[in-house]
């Protein structure tokens, strides 16, 4: 039985009963496409289009119509990797630690983050595969699969190795995570469906649920393990990221703090992308009962304490680049701030460490513009903060006349428009033939949530 | 299920009343068939008397087995069937081997689990459902007596179900 102390705020408001909770959420599936749907649709197929057309050049003609050379050899490919990454952290984050640290608020949330996680990584993933430049021999070359060399096996001591294995089992393990939490809710759509087609679709789709509290009872022990297997997966993902950087020996990448440091900016970044999400879907679905101000305030607060570790990150390695008497350490540093990418450093200081301090202002933090806008802020600053560890600590080589710029082309920005493109319609299909809120667990808190409000 | 069943549905609308239910009709003597709701409610799998799931242990099982294969096949790899010298290193070290072996004994576990959950409750793609009553995934929960494991009349089991607080009493027949 639900105990939930009275002090706390209701999580769903408008006194909202278990069949209002079905009626809400399956009306979006069941309806017709709406306007702005349809013109978000549009725009995101625009950009996908564009983008197919980069990657599409990319692959006829290589790798050299981005704009790297011979000093940076990585730059918006992998930034924007990383970017995606890390964007990806929030979704089993919310569903798998909030859920081992029993913050029920994330039941209006998790189906939509864990949508966003899936699509966020699924970009992410198609940045390592195009650099390869021959994305055809990707399998082969990262995977231990037998070869006619030998075979040669692929180098297990390698962190970008350890990165393939990362990405590949966060991405399975927060797929079934979300399929076993939707196919209750599919079951919900099949039963109410009117016309056959959709009554197959989710038929099938709800591998022939029936509620039965023995599958019930397992579901919720499945649902626990996952939990427990995805906390220290989602932590273990972005360590394993800021391997790719930490184990060089490259000034300004060989840092212990990495894994905790990107770790930290990935949940906030994560988060700032989940607001900016269901900002949007709370309007246009009329979700405003389910996600309240009250989520939208524990988001921010989540988002100024990430912001608050990552702040603290880059002044430590800074501190750490002085203290460790290491001229090269201390000179990549410098050049940071005040080099040719000062611009760079400073946009990501105030992104990431000035723009979320303003949400320890309650009138700011429960504030939906101000929270939309900052969240924009801050995937912003996080772009720049890889940008800055990437290319500054590239473009100052060993040898002085080696020491180049990075100028990005058409391309580099067209890829990377290829994925905002992938992103969103992937989104959009979701938000509109899947359940955008996970209706079995929000029924499961009405009775102590929404009903003890009207009374 | 078999072919012609006759079950008696006790509708209930709320999940504290089905739960008092539930153990006022297991102490009048009646066999349950199953309980079916919208959403987990808590409690009722201890009041049914159901037994703690093992998905744990299968799920650790499989977690051993992910964490053998990853480490036998870097250790063969890399140690015996082409050893090969990167940075001086041994071929064989256990540290680098970490992280490979975290992630793989996470994957065989999470889809090891998953499958073994699938297949014991019977959930597949082309599984066409048999539901007690279509507002079971809505907002009702149902209890439902098979007629034939109990002994008690039709009336008289009926007249119980309808005293433990349900909403509904119902006559559910499969005859396919």
């Amino acid at each position: 039985m639900q105990v939930t102390s009275t002090v706390r705020e209701a999580l769903v408001t408008g006194g909202k009963t278990v069949h209002d909770v079905t009626e809400d959420i399956c009306r979006q599936v069941e309806g017709k496409p709406t306007m702005p749907w349809l013109m978000g649709m549009a725009i995101s197929l625009g950009a996908l289009a564009i983008g197919a057309y980069c990657v599409f050049m990319l692959l006829w003609e290589g790798v050299g119509v981005w704009g790297l050379n011979k000093t940076v050899g990585w730059a918006w490919d992998i930034t924007n990797f990383v970017w995606w990454v890390g964007i990806g952290h929030a979704g089993t984050l919310i569903s798998a630690i909030l859920l081992l640290f029993r913050q029920k608020w994330r039941m209006s949330i998790n189906r939509a983050a864990e949508a966003m996680t899936i699509f966020a990584v699924i970009c992410a993933a198609c940045f390592p595969g195009l650099h390869m430049g021959r994305l055809w021999l990707g399998f082969y070359w990262a995977l231990p699969l037998p070869n006619t060399f030998g075979s040669l096996w692929v180098n297990f001591n390698s962190p970008l190795l350890w990165d393939v294995f990362a990405i590949s089992t966060y991405f399975t393990v927060s797929l079934v995570f979300w399929y076993i939490g939707l196919i209750p809710d599919f079951a919900s759509i099949r039963d109410r469906a009117k016309n056959k087609i959709s009554k197959a679709v989710y038929g099938a789709l709800s591998f022939g649920w029936d509620g039965a509290a023995k599958t019930w009872m397992r579901y919720e022990s499945v649902a626990l393990i996952l939990a427990g297997l995805a906390t220290p997966l989602v932590l273990s993902v972005h360590t394993i990221v800021s391997f790719d950087f930490a184990t060089s020996v490259i000034p300004g990448w060989h840092t212990t703090i990495f894994p905790p440091y990107f770790v930290a900016g990935a949940i906030f970044s994560g988060f700032a992308m989940v607001l900016t999400l269901m900002l949007v879907t709370r309007k246009t679905f009329q979700l405003e009962d389910y996600i309240t101000i009250n989520h939208i305030e524990l988001m921010n607060i989540i988002i100024i304490i990430t912001g608050s570790i990552v702040g603290i990150a880059y002044i430590t390695e800074f501190f750490i680049a002085w203290y460790s008497g290491v001229e090269a350490e201390q000179y990549a540093f410098i050049n940071r701030m005040t080099g040719p990418y000062w611009w760079a450093y400073w946009t990501m200081m105030t992104c990431n460490v000035i723009s979320p301090q303003l949400f320890w202002i309650k009138k700011i933090r429960t504030n939906i513009a101000a929270t939309f806008i900052l969240s924009i802020i801050v995937n912003i600053g996080m772009w720049f903060e890889r940008f800055v560890i990437i290319v500054t600590s590239l473009h100052r080589d060993y040898l002085p006349s080696s020491w180049t710029m990075f100028y990005p082309t058409f391309y580099d920005v067209g890829v990377y428009l290829f994925t905002f493109g992938l992103f969103f319609t992937a989104f959009l299909l979701f938000a509109k033939f899947f359940p955008v809120i996970n209706m079995a667990e929000v029924k499961s808190i009405i009775k102590s949530s929404s009903l003890k409000q009207s009374n | 299920m078999e072919k012609n069943k006759h079950f008696v549905l006790g509708v209930y609308e709320d999940e504290d009343v089905l739960l008092s239910a539930v153990k006022t009709v297991r102490e009048s003597g009646i066999k349950i068939q199953e309980v079916y709701s919208p959403f987990p409610v808590h409690g009722l799998d201890e009041v049914l008397g159901y037994r703690r799931t093992r998905l744990p242990i299968a799920a650790f099982m499989f977690g051993l087995l992910g964490t053998s294969l990853a480490l036998t096949m870097q250790i063969w790899m890399l140690g015996f069937d082409w050893p090969m010298i990167i940075g001086g290193k041994n071929f064989v070290s256990l540290p680098p081997f970490v992280p490979v072996t975290f992630e793989l004994t996470v994957l065989l576990a999470a889809l090891g689990m998953v499958g073994t959950f699938m297949i014991v409750s019977d959930l597949k793609p082309y599984k066409k459902a048999r539901l007690m009553d279509t507002r079971i995934t809505d907002d009702k929960h149902v209890m439902a007596i098979d007629l034939a494991s109990n002994t008690l009349a039709k009336d008289d089991i009926k007249k119980i179900v309808n005293e433990s607080g349900a909403s509904e009493v119902n006559d559910k027949d499969f005859e396919d």
